[in-house]
C-alpha cells in the first residue's frame, strides 16, 4: 500500500494492485465455480448491492453528505427502461441515458437549496423527496400506478438484454462495478477527491482555505446519483419489473446506507466488503425466516445500523485499521 | 358547511401535529440533532394506549399518562444508551444513529402488532357534538383541544420556569451552563424525555380519534419533519402555527384532490420551502 496525506492530516490509504487483482480474480471466477442458480442469484445480488452502495458511497462516503433517499435516483433509473419499452417498444437500454438524465437534474435541484443549509437538512430533503415521488408514481397512471411497469417477457432480439441464465447478467454487473470503483479510485487520487474529504472534515475549515464547497457537494451527488440510476436500469432490466416499493421504496435507501456503512463509508472498498457480510446474511435470515421473515431482516437492518453508529461509525474497514496486527500495519504503512 | 366541518377537523388533527413536532424541535433547537425515529416515538404511543386499554381497562386518562411516562422513559433510555455517544461524533454516525432506531422501532411493531390498522375500543369519549352547525367528533375535539393546550404548557415551561431556563443554558452555551452549575448531561436527557413524551402523549391522543397501523410512524415523522421545517427549527410557537397549518392544508387538500394526495402536498411543500425559505415561517436565518 503506498501512503499519501490526507487533507485531515491522516493518511489516505491507497490500494496496492495485490488486493484489486486477487479481487478481481475472485469475481470474475465465482460463476465459474458456483454455477448453481441459487448461488447466481446471490453472486448477482452482491453486486448490485455493491454498485448500488459504491454509487452512494461518493455523495455519503467521501463527501459526508449523508443521503437517505438514494432510492429516488434508483427508482428513475428503474422506471426509464421499462417505460421506453412500455411506451415506445424501444429495448430497455434505450431508457437507461433518460433516467440518467432526470436523475442528475433531480440531484442538481435538490442540492442547490439543502447543500447551503447543514447537513441534516439534505438527509430530510432526500427522504421526503424519495417519499414523494414513490407516493405520487403510486398513483400516476403513465407509469403502472401501484401495479409498476413489465419489461418484455421474452427476448425480440438482442437488445432487450432478457437471458435465462443469470450468467451474462453477472459479468455485465460486474462490468459497471468495475468501472464505477475504477471512478471512484480516480476521484480518490485527484483534487476532487481531496476536497470532498477536506469538506467532510470541516466545511467551514475547507471553504476558508478555498475548496468551492456547494459546487464540489453538487458535483459528487450528480455523479452519485448518476451511477445510482444505472444501477436501478439495472435491476430493472434484469428483472424485467418495478413498482413504486421496489424502485422508489425506502428500504433500497436503506440498503445502500447499511451496506457502505457496514464496510466503511468514504474508502474504495468499504461498500464492497459491506456487500460481501450483508447479503449473505441477509440471504441466510430470509431463508431461515421464510416470506414472513422479511420484517426480521429489517429488524436486523436498524439494529445493525445502531451498533454501527454507537460503537464503529467507520465501519469494519476502521475496525481491521485498529485491530490488525501491529507488524503487519507496519509494512503496509511505510 | 361541510368545508367548515372539512377546516375544523384538518385543525385538529394539526393541533396533535403540532405536539410531537415540538418534541422534535425543542431537541433540534437544543443539540442540533434530528430525531429521524420521532414518528415510531408517536406510533409506540399508541400502542402503549391500546395496550394499556385492553390489558388494565384504563381509561382515556390513564393511558394518556401511561404513554407519556413510558416514551419519557424511553426517550431518557435511548440518549443515556445512544445518543450521548453519538452526539460528538461524525455526521454519519448521527443520521444511522436515529435512523437504525426508527428501523428497529418499526419493524419490531410489525413483528409484535402486524401490520393490520387497529383503533381503541370505545372509550368514554364518544359521540358526536353540533357546533353551530358543525359535526365533531367527540374524540377529536378532545385530542386536538388537549394537544394545543399541551403545546402551550410545553413553551411556558421552556421559557417561564428554572428548569427550562437550563434546558435553554445547556443549548446557548454548554461549557458556561457547566460553569453555572448545570449538568448538561441531565439536561440533554432531560430534553430527550420530554421530546418522547410529547410524541407518546401526541400518540395517545391520536389513538383516540383515529385508526392506525405500524407503518404511521413514517408518516408521522416526515410530517413532523415538514411541520417543523415550516415553523422555525427550534420554535415551539413556530411548531404550533405550522402544525395548524399542516394539519389545514392535509385536510383541504384530501378533500379536494382526494385522500392519496395529502402527503403528496405537504412533502411538495417542504421541498417548496427549502427553496423559498429554509428558515421557515418563525425560525432564525
Amino acid at each position: 500500500m503506498v501512503a499519501a496525506a490526507g487533507p485531515d492530516g491522516q493518511s489516505v490509504k491507497i490500494p496496492g494492485p495485490t488486493p484489486t487483482i486477487l479481487l478481481a480474480a475472485g469475481l470474475l471466477a465465482y460463476p465459474l465455480v458456483f454455477s448453481g442458480p441459487f448461488y447466481l442469484d446471490i453472486g448477482v445480488t452482491f453486486l448490485l448491492a455493491a454498485i448500488s452502495a459504491s454509487a452512494w458511497n461518493i455523495v455519503g462516503g467521501y463527501a459526508g453528505q449523508v443521503s437517505v433517499g438514494h432510492a429516488m435516483f434508483f427508482g428513475l433509473g428503474a422506471y426509464a427502461p421499462l417505460l421506453c419499452y412500455t411506451l415506445f417498444g424501444w429495448a430497455p437500454i434505450a431508457g437507461i441515458p433518460f433516467g440518467i438524465a432526470f436523475s442528475i437534474a433531480l440531484a442538481v435541484a435538490i442540492g442547490i437549496p439543502t447543500f447551503r443549509l447543514t447537513g441534516h437538512y439534505f438527509s430530510m430533503a432526500t427522504i421526503a423527496v424519495a417519499e414523494l415521488i414513490r407516493i405520487y408514481f403510486g398513483t400516476w397512471d403513465l407509469v403502472g400506478a401501484a401495479i409498476g411497469l413489465q419489461g418484455p417477457a421474452r427476448a425480440r432480439d438482442w437488445w432487450d438484454l432478457t437471458f435465462r441464465s443469470e450468467v451474462p447478467y453477472y459479468y455485465i454487473f460486474l462490468a459497471v462495478l468495475a468501472i464505477l470503483l475504477r471512478v471512484t479510485f480516480m476521484i480518490e487520487q485527484r483534487r476532487f477527491g481531496y476536497y470532498l474529504r477536506a469538506i467532510k472534515a470541516g466545511e467551514r475549515a475547507a471553504r476558508s482555505l478555498g475548496v468551492p464547497v456547494q459546487q464540489t457537494k453538487i458535483r459528487a451527488l450528480t455523479l452519485s446519483a448518476a451511477f445510482t440510476s444505472l444501477a436501478g436500469s439495472l435491476y430493472s432490466v434484469k428483472t424485467g419489473f418495478v413498482d413504486p416499493e421496489s424502485g422508489f421504496g425506502i428500504l433500497v435507501s436503506v440498503q445502500m446506507v447499511i451496506i457502505a456503512a457496514l464496510g466503511g463509508a468514504g474508502r474504495l472498498y468499504g461498500p464492497l466488503v459491506g456487500a460481501l457480510i450483508l447479503i449473505p446474511l441477509q440471504t441466510t435470515t430470509n431463508t431461515w425466516f421464510g416470506g414472513g421473515g422479511t420484517g426480521l431482516t429489517f429488524i436486523l437492518y436498524g439494529g445493525i445500523i445502531v451498533l454501527i453508529a454507537r460503537y464503529e461509525p467507520g465501519g469494519v474497514f476502521e475496525l481491521w485499521d485498529r485491530a490488525a496486527p501491529r507488524r503487519w500495519r507496519r509494512k503496509h504503512a511505510a | 358547511m361541510l368545508l367548515l366541518q372539512v377546516i375544523v377537523g384538518g385543525l385538529l388533527l394539526g393541533a396533535i401535529y403540532a405536539l410531537f413536532s415540538s418534541g422534535l424541535t425543542l431537541i433540534w433547537g437544543m443539540m442540533n440533532f434530528i430525531n429521524f425515529a420521532h414518528g415510531e416515538f408517536v406510533m409506540f404511543g399508541m400502542y402503549v394506549s391500546l395496550l394499556v386499554v385492553v390489558w388494565l381497562g384504563g381509561g382515556p386518562a390513564v393511558f394518556g399518562f401511561a404513554a407519556a411516562f413510558a416514551l419519557f422513559t424511553l426517550g431518557v433510555f435511548v440518549y443515556f444508551s445512544l445518543i450521548r455517544y453519538v452526539l460528538r461524533g461524525p455526521m454519519l454516525a448521527q443520521i444511522l444513529s436515529t435512523f437504525g432506531l426508527a428501523l428497529l422501532l418499526r419493524y419490531t411493531a410489525f413483528w409484535i402488532f402486524s401490520a393490520n390498522f387497529v383503533s381503541l375500543p370505545q372509550t368514554s369519549l364518544s359521540g358526536i357534538v353540533n357546533i353551530g352547525g358543525v359535526l365533531m367528533p367527540v374524540p377529536q375535539l378532545v385530542a386536538g383541544v388537549i394537544a394545543i393546550l399541551l403545546t402551550v404548557g410545553l413553551h411556558l415551561m421552556l421559557t417561564r420556569t428554572k428548569v427550562g431556563s437550563q434546558l435553554l443554558a445547556v443549548s446557548e452555551d454548554r461549557g458556561a451552563a457547566m460553569l453555572m452549575g448545570i449538568k448538561p448531561d441531565h439536561m440533554q436527557a432531560l430534553a430527550w424525555g420530554l421530546s418522547a413524551g410529547a410524541a407518546g402523549i401526541a400518540g395517545a391522543l391520536m389513538a383516540i380519534a383515529y385508526p392506525w397501523s405500524p407503518s404511521v410512524g413514517e408518516t408521522f415523522g416526515l410530517t413532523a419533519f415538514v411541520v417543523v421545517a415550516l415553523g422555525g427549527f427550534g420554535s415551539v410557537p413556530g411548531a404550533l402555527l405550522a402544525g395548524l397549518i399542516i394539519g389545514l392544508i392535509q385536510a383541504l387538500s384530501a378533500f379536494w384532490f382526494g385522500p392519496i394526495y395529502k402527503d403528496i402536498v405537504v412533502y411538495a411543500l417542504f421541498v417548496a420551502l427549502l427553496w423559498l425559505r429554509p428558515q421557515g415561517l418563525m425560525g432564525k436565518a
